[in-house]
């Protein structure tokens, strides 16, 4: 049996492009809409617990937060954020560097500061059941 | 020995309905040695022999073809009555619920590759929704929807292309 291009090409038939076009169109469509969700557009800065900025991704800005040990600076650029310096002792929120994904969360334990990334949908931070 | 009193008469249709349920079991089976990425995504080439029956011998045949092999294939790995079982029948009801509208597509226009593209659609619908509905209680799995859905399009295309190749160039009785 040999195979041949056109003999392949003969058992694809117009429609078939259609209903191949029509599939592919949602696979984007469907990606589109549902990995958006991973895209972070707000800041959210918390010190003791409470929401004290939300900060749009979409320009820079530079907050200072004060918590029990002094000021958390927070940085925020086009599309990212992070805890600039922070007052604790380990510096984990700090050495974390820049968040980008929806989700993300850098907190400073020692001063009560917590910053974290938001999108448009809610994110699930832990699941149970 | 007594003769058995029970007459079971075997009909043309059911020696062909075995036969390609054969080679559609034996598809099923070697492809479960390929490895593969992410659970689900399969190439499914049993679905070729469906498809094909369905272009030569209709509807209620490739029916036939399709169910026999998912309990049959399921039972030779070892998979009868376990999730992957479960997900397989849905599939396949769900996929046949499908072809059974797009057979009645104009055959000039929509062949094999339309049918196979289309069934792949149901295949995985029928198997995200039991999965939503069984195995994986939150809506987490809809993430990974336009990986299945590409994964519909490239192997639908794939085993409908073969699918009316065969249905072109096979010999009638499958040997």
């Amino acid at each position: 049996m040999k195979l041949a291009w056109h003999e392949w090409r003969a058992g694809f038939r117009p429609g078939d492009a259609l209903v191949v076009a029509g599939g592919l169109l949602v696979c984007v469509v469907s990606a589109l809409s549902l990995w958006q969700g991973g895209v972070a557009r707000w800041a959210e800065v918390r010190a003791g617990g409470k929401v004290v900025a939300r900060l749009s991704l979409n320009q820079p800005a530079d907050i200072a937060v004060d918590g029990p040990l002094g000021p958390t600076r927070v940085q925020v650029e086009p599309g990212r954020a992070r805890v600039f310096s922070d007052p604790g002792p380990r510096q984990y929120c700090v050495l974390q560097g820049w968040l980008t994904r929806a989700g993300a969360v850098a907190i400073c334990a020692p001063n009560e500061v917590s910053l974290r990334l938001l999108g448009d949908s809610p994110a699930y931070d832990t699941l149970n059941y | 020995m007594t003769r058995s009193t029970i007459e079971l008469p075997v009909t043309a249709a059911d020696v062909r309905i075995a036969r390609y349920a054969a080679a559609a079991i034996a598809l099923s089976v070697a492809e479960a040695a390929i490895p593969l990425p992410l659970p689900g995504v399969k190439p499914g080439l049993g679905n070729i022999i469906t498809l094909m029956v369905l272009a030569r011998w209709g509807w209620r045949e490739a029916a036939w073809v399709a169910l026999l092999r998912v309990f049959a294939a399921s039972l030779v790995l070892g998979q009868f009555l376990a999730p992957g079982f479960f997900l397989s029948l849905s599939g396949a009801l769900i996929s046949l619920a499908v072809l059974a509208l797009a057979q009645h597509l104009p055959a000039r226009w929509f062949g094999p590759v339309s049918h196979s593209v289309l069934a792949a659609f149901g295949h995985f619908a029928g198997q995200l929704l039991v999965a939503r509905l069984w195995l994986v209680p939150h809506d987490g799995i809809f993430y990974l929807l336009p990986v299945f859905a590409f994964a519909a399009v490239l192997f639908g295309t794939v085993n409908g292309l073969v699918a009316a190749y065969l249905v072109r160039h096979a010999p009638s009785r499958p040997v």
